[in-house]
């Protein structure tokens, strides 16, 4: 199996990683990028059909050169066997529809000089955009099927199928099983857990991930970057001009009211009687 | 065979030093070896005293299976070895030295998490290289049997897997050693249990403290009044940067006794002869405890059935010589000499044809002779027998006997008696031994100590909280069959993380009032069990191993 997975780099969003200016605004340049969370459970899907049915996984985005970072954290974090960055400065402030064309003209370059692809995976949601649009219209783009919400999944390498369980959320939750034929796009879902129930496939899934884990070491040797040309993109039609989303505006984070004091007491003085006495109503119910 | 389940040549279970050794052997032999630990790196379940021995008589040592091993994953070899001998604050010590290096090569203090994790690395190299490897978070659950014989074993993570060889070195808890009938959990008298502190303490004030070098380590024993009538006896050993101090004592002994195990771990920790090492500092890292089984009495004499060999505590194979304590080296030989065993048969038609060689193996090599001393058979049934205690005690306590045991020749003939291999290895578990004797001598001839000591171990309490966990919540491992007080009561107090008293323990005893009339009973809670096995001996339960990767996790071990 030949398996692409799509990252993206994200703001950390991390308690303590996250600065945001005196307005609430993200401050990026200070904010470091990571891999979007999501995208990990894409990479687990494609790490364990690399598990059960053997092949490749690359990993592929659509940044500045210092998403090569992601990649490797891709790499390092869980598994790919090479690294496609998709870099140009006439790609930058592309919106979902410029970059869904982008990435597909990176599907189609690779399936060019790389090799025939079967499964793209992709995860649910960015933790910056959350559109949750690129995914769909990247395939729409390649014209293969879609199949998102995956929770579990199957391929048959001989009947060149894949199966898929997908959680539908609705009133409750509803887990619905279907069908597809390869190649095709997978868009894991967050609930997505790799089962690995042999001792053979965990074997291999060790062997694997120690191998990716000592590549991602000396991520820069199997990492590949592509500008418009490599692409064969027209400028207009990628970046900020080949993108007709206009944003109208852009809240602020409000701030959480603050409407707690705080004291310092000592608690070996006569503090402490003082505490109790204020304390006391509520102690009792009275409080109001 | 079936198509079904996949199949290994060997399947390992257990990663500690017994199932390292046999799975690092099986490579040698070039045998295709999967090796399944439940813990989520080798070591986080396992405890051990302390001490490590390579024996000059045994066939197989861990540096002789693996290169480096006592520079990697050891902290100090053991140098200067003494015993001491306490009545309250009077302390006699004896050098143990030469009891100590009778037929040792080398011995080092260890601790289980650095060390088995370190075994489990060069494992899997070898193991890989036969297309096997080392699993761990994974719980094998009990064995798979083909029309009634022993083919493989099933797992709770995994699918069954078929295997031409089992190892069971999955500790003295051994699920499949019950599973296949060759053990039991019956009789405290068969126990010991120990708990075990590893206190904080810079290399240099080690050295300075007990008087060693930077690449020696000092062991000392402790016996006599210190823990009451409860028989056993306490340790401290130095590691790199830390100390091992425990206590180990006669499961019967803590039943008969309603003996709280912390607290006479805590009677040892607070004792003044200790406070001269810690000088008023005292930061415990882990507070552990682990059942050893006593090999005189429950080491397998044929420990195999089928397909399936026993090795290590599995097989009881835990030697206490006199106060000495080997288990690791023993584990070690036997895992070896199962996978020889393997080698030797493969290919033979008849499934258990390894297991005889290898029980052969372990008596040929006189390993057999030193868990099951012969002598021990012959003394134990003059030794246990309450009438000759009795005479013998009543001796003790009289103006003779103190007369007899004080005088300066005995003095010197008691010091050699305590390095006799041949002696101590006759002591009789009786009281004698452990209390009355050490504590005379300890009368007779000990300095008393005029300091005190300010340590304040931590409560049960914050040792638990200390440790870390990850509950299968709502999936308990080990079931109460019968919570009356008379049927699983003991385990409020021997269990090492419940005490009479304690609400945030495993045991607790409620007093219940139905119908009018008041009874105790006993309740459960699993979230603090550091998985000794205590309660399964002590009380009615249905007891099991938590899942792959849940329950305790040691960090020193």
């Amino acid at each position: 199996m030949r398996s692409i997975v799509l990252t993206k780099g994200v703001p950390d969003f991390s308690e303590g990683a996250v600065s945001f200016d005196e307005d609430g605004h993200l401050e990026r340049g200070k904010t470091p990028t990571v891999m979007n969370p999501n995208d990990e459970v894409a990479l687990q899907a494609a790490l364990q059909t690399t598990v059960r049915h053997g092949g490749h996984v690359s990993g592929m985005s659509m940044g500045p050169p210092g998403y090569g970072e992601v990649l490797q954290e891709a790499m390092a974090s869980v598994y790919t066997d090479d690294s496609y960055l998709l870099s140009d400065r006439e790609l930058a402030a592309s919106d979902t529809w410029a970059t869904a064309i982008t990435l597909s003209a990176g599907l189609e370059t690779y399936q060019e000089e790389v090799a025939d692809i079967d499964l793209v995976f992709a995860g649910f949601k960015t933790a910056d955009g959350e559109t949750g649009q690129t995914g769909p219209q990247t395939c729409w783009a390649m014209e293969w099927p879609i199949v998102t919400h995956v929770i579990a999944l199957d391929i048959d390498p001989d009947e060149r199928t894949l199966r898929a369980k997908r959680l539908v959320e609705g009133d409750i939750d509803e887990v619905e099983t279907v069908e597809a034929p390869l190649p095709c796009f997978v868009v894991t879902d967050p609930e997505f857990e790799p089962t690995y129930r042999t001792a053979s496939h965990r074997l291999t899934h060790k062997r694997l991930r120690a191998e990716t884990e000592e590549r991602a070491a000396n991520h820069d040797a199997h990492l590949t970057t592509w500008d418009h040309a490599d692409l064969n993109l027209d400028p207009d039609y990628i970046g900020l001009d080949g993108s007709p989303t206009i944003v109208s505006s852009v809240d602020p984070i409000p701030k959480a009211p603050s409407e707690r004091e705080a004291t310092m007491i000592d608690p070996d003085e006569d503090d402490m009687g003082d505490v109790l006495e204020e304390m006391h109503p509520f102690a009792a119910g009275a409080g109001d | 065979m079936t198509d079904d389940h996949e199949h290994y040549e060997a399947v390992v279970v257990g990663c500690g030093p017994g199932g390292a050794a046999a799975a690092a052997r099986l490579a040698d032999h070039g045998v295709e070896t999967l090796v399944l630990e439940r813990g989520p790196e080798a070591g986080s379940k396992n405890v051990s005293g302390g001490l490590v021995y390579a024996e000059e008589s045994a066939p197989y040592t861990l540096d002789d299976l693996f290169d480096g091993f006592r520079e990697a994953a050891t902290e100090r070899p053991v140098t200067d070895y003494y015993i001491h001998n306490v009545a309250g604050n009077s302390v006699k010590t004896y050098d143990l030295t030469d009891l100590h290096e009778h037929d040792t090569d080398w011995c080092d203090s260890v601790l289980r998490r650095d060390m088995d994790s370190w075994l489990e690395t060069r494992v899997h190299e070898k193991t890989s290289a036969t297309g096997g490897g080392v699993l761990t978070n994974v719980r094998v659950n009990g064995l798979l049997r083909d029309h009634g014989e022993i083919v493989g074993v099933t797992c709770d993570e995994l699918e069954p897997i078929e295997a031409d060889l089992i190892v069971a070195a999955d500790g003295v808890n051994s699920e499949l050693a019950r599973d296949a009938g060759l053990m039991d959990w019956a009789e405290p008298e068969e126990w010991f249990q120990g708990v075990k502190a590893v206190v904080d303490m810079a290399p240099d004030a080690i050295d300075d403290r007990f008087d060693i070098g930077p690449e020696e380590g000092a062991a000392h024993l402790f016996s006599g009044d210190l823990f009451e009538d409860v028989r056993g006896g306490g340790f401290l050993y130095t590691n790199a940067d830390s100390l091992s101090i425990g206590t180990v004592f006669h499961l019967d002994s803590l039943v008969e006794q309603s003996a709280e195990p912390h607290e006479l771990l805590d009677a040892l920790l607070t004792h003044p002869l200790l406070a001269g090492w810690f000088k008023n500092e005292y930061h415990e890292r882990e507070y552990a405890a682990k059942l050893v089984p006593d090999s005189k009495k429950v080491a397998h004499r044929r420990p195999y059935r089928d397909r399936l060999v026993l090795v290590g505590d599995a097989a009881g194979q835990m030697q206490a010589q006199g106060p000495i304590i080997k288990g690791m080296n023993h584990a070690v030989t036997a895992g070896a000499l199962a996978a020889d065993a393997f080698a030797i048969t493969r290919g033979t038609a008849d499934p258990a044809a390894a297991g005889r060689r290898y029980t052969t193996l372990l008596e040929d090599s006189g390993t057999m002779a030193k868990l099951r001393p012969r002598r021990y058979d012959l003394a134990r049934t003059v030794g246990e027998r309450d009438t000759v205690t009795n005479a013998v005690e009543r001796v003790l306590a009289s103006p003779i006997g103190s007369l007899a045991v004080g005088n300066p020749i005995a003095d010197r003939l008691l010091q050699r008696a305590y390095n006799s291999p041949f002696l101590v290895s006759m002591l009789p578990d009786t009281k004698t031994g452990y209390i009355s004797l050490p504590t005379l001598i300890a009368e007779e001839h000990g300095k008393t100590i005029h300091w005190e000591s300010d340590i304040e171990p931590p409560t049960l309490e914050e040792r638990i909280g200390d440790l870390t966990y990850d509950t299968d919540v709502g999936n308990p491992h080990i079931e109460l069959r019968d919570e009356s007080a008379a049927a699983s009561g003991a385990a409020v107090t021997a269990c090492p993380v419940s005490a009479r008293d304690f609400g945030g323990g495993c045991y607790r005893s409620e007093a219940v009032t139905t119908n009018g009339t008041e009874e105790t009973l006993v309740s459960l809670d699993t979230q603090p069990c550091v998985e000794c096995g205590t309660c399964a001996i002590v009380a009615d339960t249905e007891w099991e191993h938590p899942r792959g990767g849940k329950g305790v996790e040691y960090r020193e071990g």
